[in-house]
């Protein structure tokens, strides 16, 4: 056992069985005199103290952009009084039984929750810390109960002036009981949850510099690149290939088929793009997809003809139709829509004599995990997991199939272990492999009475399920695919909603915010055409609507202040407004839009939010920032054609996105609150398109009812 | 054996004259700083300096790069003006494309130390960033622009 000191006297001690003591001794003339073990401190699953008072927090969830590190480290720094400038933050690894997010069960980052399900768990586990660092100080120093503080990492008794650092007091801890109940802080004590610019971001530096790890910079000795040629269309698989060009190509290593394609194995990535350039691929297209973009349209917009699954059903809305003063009816239609992450997919897969190890930056670790296992006859516990910083995922690393790592893992397997092999997606293998936002229509209908009011509201929602085919399905239905509009909360006594849940054989997934990114659309214009319809200002409309959610009310009020609703705006220059809630977060944003040379020009935007208890409010406020351009690129321009199973775009040129020009200022405004926090990362999508789109309205005179915009 | 110089320090290099700067740097130098996004020069992940101009890696060839002075983000002098700026706007989010972005501001400053709103969305329109952090890149831009001509923060 070694021991630490802070002068350096050391004494050696024979021990009665023969061992030696290395016992070094403090003289801090602070009182005590004993000596404090050098050690580390790891009181549970989610922090470690370090003697040089590192305080290392285990994240739990992924960090693709959403500050996750972040916030879970301001958690644990918070209720153990940590000095924020001595903490810092990996990646846990796959292990459900410790790592689990506690909405889903499975080990997961997703559905804006980190915060909300860790929001106890890991102040507990700096609350543990916390408690022990104090026993260790109070036994240092020979006294017992209170009186002692902590601060800034450091115990302190202040009625005599003592103080020990955390470093120092770690080896000490770490013979001290664990708690098995600690209290938390009352919200008044917080010191850094919901203060400003007390808790940076602790991956801005490095990230900013180049120093940040993506999977993309992985290197391990030996390793390979691999490029996959992948079938031209959806369903098609390969018949034959030639590889003997490729093979050519100066680094190309080896040329393997795999399921989803032929693997060009090669020294680097720029050997195995040549490689695969070089590959000659028969087809066999018997079985691919045969519909177009136009033909699934057509489809979508049929079964909005024909009674789908009952989602909800408040009063009569059909009767409420038949006996209205006045009725609306509009299709709304959106179209599939990429994430386009700026890391395309990416995976490094390492075969050894005990198992694998998986590097990525992927969401959703417990079921890659099996997935991989699955592939080289492993048992899911011989795949260990290292997480890395994800270049944007916006829900496409959450791989309801593993499919990128799957493939990773069927190209090692092709291997037979002989190196670590890196996949790599080009931009055009990323655009065009798929897993979309899928393509929705909504076909809504609404009725007025005599006096203005909203007195029914009848929805019919179609298109694909982004869960279907993953473990994570609903047993019935879709549920995503109704969000925000089953839980609508517009005060309307005749509802009636239902969905088809059609597969035309585009892959789909989650995309940021899931099915809110369309639902949001279709019932936030869906309201202002309804308000235009009564004659009613649309703040005032929903005001009127929105009496009995106070919440959702309140966002809205805050907003339209900010805002300045109603107030004189240049010639060609319109506000429209939408408010939404998803994921428990309430938004709403005000948006200020002109027409310039055919294609609208958002100015400005102005968003409130209440997601309860703000933990990093600039956080908060980066999120809102960042989820109204990611979702303004997809109201603007974002458009996934297929044509005959196949995507027509490619790369960024032709899959556009919003650039700095084209961004609006956005102003953000956090509502205080002391209800449990609820997540940022998803909810400041689904309003922009909307308030884009009404106040578009205003300058057309009609309704805006597709997407995208240009 | 075509020679580059990257941040100052020469290097043999041996590779097809056709493989872009990009992957010379990231796969032969393991310079990892300078991102492959497109592969097309559309989003500007990759942006390097070639004699001080910022020039996109993955469409220069190792034979175009020869005789160049190349500074990618690992020759940016670690704790100056930029990387304060950007940590003081918390301006990376997802981080990916940010060496790119500072690459662009640092060539932007270099020729025009003060620039307007309507300077740096020239200079920045061709580096995209997926994660919208764009009005803190600008307000980056102006922090270090100011702390670079040694004015107060």
């Amino acid at each position: 056992m070694s021991t630490l000191t802070r002068r350096d006297f050391v004494r050696v001690t024979a021990l009665a069985g023969g061992g030696l003591l290395l016992g070094v001794y403090g003289c801090d003339g602070m009182g005590g005199g004993e000596a404090l073990p050098v050690g580390t401190l790891e009181p549970n699953a989610f922090l470690r103290l370090d003697p040089d008072g590192t305080i290392t927090v285990i994240s739990k969830h992924l960090e693709m952009g959403q500050g996750t590190y972040t916030g879970l480290a301001t958690l644990v720094a918070e209720e153990m009084d940590a000095d924020w400038n001595r903490v810092r933050v990996v990646a846990a690894p796959a292990d459900v039984e410790r790592y689990a997010n506690l909405l889903f069960g499975i080990q997961g980052t997703g559905g804006s929750s980190a915060i909300a399900n860790s929001f106890e768990q890991y102040r507990r586990a700096g609350a543990t810390a916390r408690h022990m660092l104090v026993s260790a100080a109070q036994s240092r120093w020979g006294v017992r109960g209170g009186g002692l503080v902590t601060e800034a990492s450091e115990v302190v008794e202040p009625t005599r002036g003592r103080r020990l650092g955390y470093g120092e007091l770690a080896g000490l801890a770490a013979t001290m009981p664990v708690p098995e109940e600690v209290p938390l802080k009352e919200p008044s004590a917080f010191r850094l949850i919901g203060r400003e610019s007390v808790a940076p971001r602790v991956d801005a530096r490095d990230k900013a510099m180049g120093r940040a790890t993506f999977t993309q910079d992985v290197k391990r000795p030996g390793m390979l690149t691999a490029l996959v040629a992948h079938p031209p269309r959806f369903g098609a698989s390969v018949a034959g290939f030639d590889d003997t060009a490729a093979r050519a190509v100066p680094g190309v290593v080896d040329v393997v088929q795999i399921p989803t394609g032929v693997a060009v194995v090669a020294e680097h990535f720029w050997a195995a793009k040549t490689g695969r350039d070089a590959l000659a691929v028969r087809w066999d297209e018997s079985q691919a997809v045969n519909r177009s973009s136009a033909d699934i349209s057509q489809e979508l917009r049929r079964l909005a003809g024909h009674q789908g699954r009952e989602v909800r059903r408040d009063g009569d809305a059909e009767a409420a139709l038949a006996g209205a003063a006045r009725t609306v009816e509009l299709t709304f239609e959106v179209p599939y829509l990429a994430h386009a992450c700026m890391e395309p997919m990416n995976c490094v897969v390492e075969v050894n004599g005990n198992g694998a190890v998986v590097t990525s930056g992927a969401q959703i670790q417990t079921l890659d995990q099996a997935a991989v296992a699955a592939v080289l006859d492993l048992e899911p516990a011989q795949v260990r997991i290292e997480t890395l910083y994800a270049g944007g995922s916006f829900g496409r690393r959450a791989a309801k199939t593993s499919d990128y790592m799957v493939e990773a893992a069927h190209i090692a397997r092709a291997l037979e272990g002989r190196a670590p092999v890196k996949l790599v997606w080009t931009r055009e293998d990323d655009t065009r492999s798929g897993f979309f936002r899928p393509a929705f229509v909504h076909r809504v209908r609404g009725g007025l009475d005599g006096d203005g009011r909203l007195v029914a509201w009848w929805h019919r929602a179609v298109g694909s399920s982004s869960a279907a085919g993953s473990a994570l399905a609903a047993p019935e239905g879709d549920p995503s695919g109704v969000e925000g509009i089953e839980d609508m909360s517009y005060a309307v006594p005749n509802v009636y909603v239902d969905q088809h849940s059609p597969e035309p054989g585009v892959p789909v997934q989650w995309w940021r915010s899931v099915g809110h990114s369309h639902t949001a659309f279709a019932v936030e214009v869906f309201v202002d055409e309804m308000a235009r319809a009564a004659g009613r200002d649309p703040v005032d409309f929903r005001r009127e609507l929105l009496a009995d959610d106070p919440r959702r009310l309140a966002v809205l009020e805050l907003a339209a202040e900010r805002a300045g609703w109603g107030s004189p705006l240049p010639a060609g220059r319109a506000r429209g407004v939408a408010v939404h809630r998803s994921f428990g977060t309430y938004v709403a944003q005000v948006a200020e839009v002109s027409e310039e040379g055919g294609e609208p020009r958002v100015h400005r935007v102005v968003c409130a939010v209440d997601c309860g208890i703000p933990v990093n409010p600039d956080i908060i406020r980066m999120q809102m920032e960042s989820g109204i351009v990611y979702g303004l690129s997809a109201a603007l321009f974002g458009r996934i054609t297929v044509d005959r199973g196949r995507v027509v775009e490619d790369n960024l040129n032709r899959y556009r996105i919003v650039r700095m020009s084209e961004a609006p200022e956005v102003e953000v405004h956090i509502v205080p609150s002391a209800e449990a926090p609820t997540g940022v990362g998803e909810p400041g999508t689904p309003p922009i398109a909307p308030a884009v789109a009404n106040a578009l309205a205003v300058l057309r005179g009609r309704p805006v009812t597709t997407l995208p915009l240009v | 054996m075509p020679t580059l110089s990257v941040n100052g320090r020469t290097h043999e290099v041996e590779a097809d004259p056709s493989m872009p700067l990009l992957w010379v740097l990231r796969d032969l130098l393991e310079l990892t700083g300078t991102k492959y996004g497109c592969g097309i020069a559309v989003c500007g992940a990759c942006t390097v300096h070639l004699d001080g101009q910022p020039a996109r890696s993955c469409v220069v060839p190792l034979s175009a790069a020869e005789g160049r002075e190349i500074t990618t983000i690992e020759g940016i002098p670690a704790g100056g003006a930029l990387e304060e700026a950007w940590v003081r706007a918390q301006a990376p989010q997802c981080g990916y494309c940010q060496t790119g972005q500072i690459m662009a501001a640092a060539a932007l400053l270099a020729s025009d130390p003060s620039p307007t709103d309507e300077a740096i969305d020239r200079a920045m329109d061709g580096n995209l960033c997926r994660c919208g952090t764009y009005q803190r890149i600008r307000a980056a831009i102006h922090l270090a622009a100011r702390d670079m001509a040694g004015g107060a923060p």
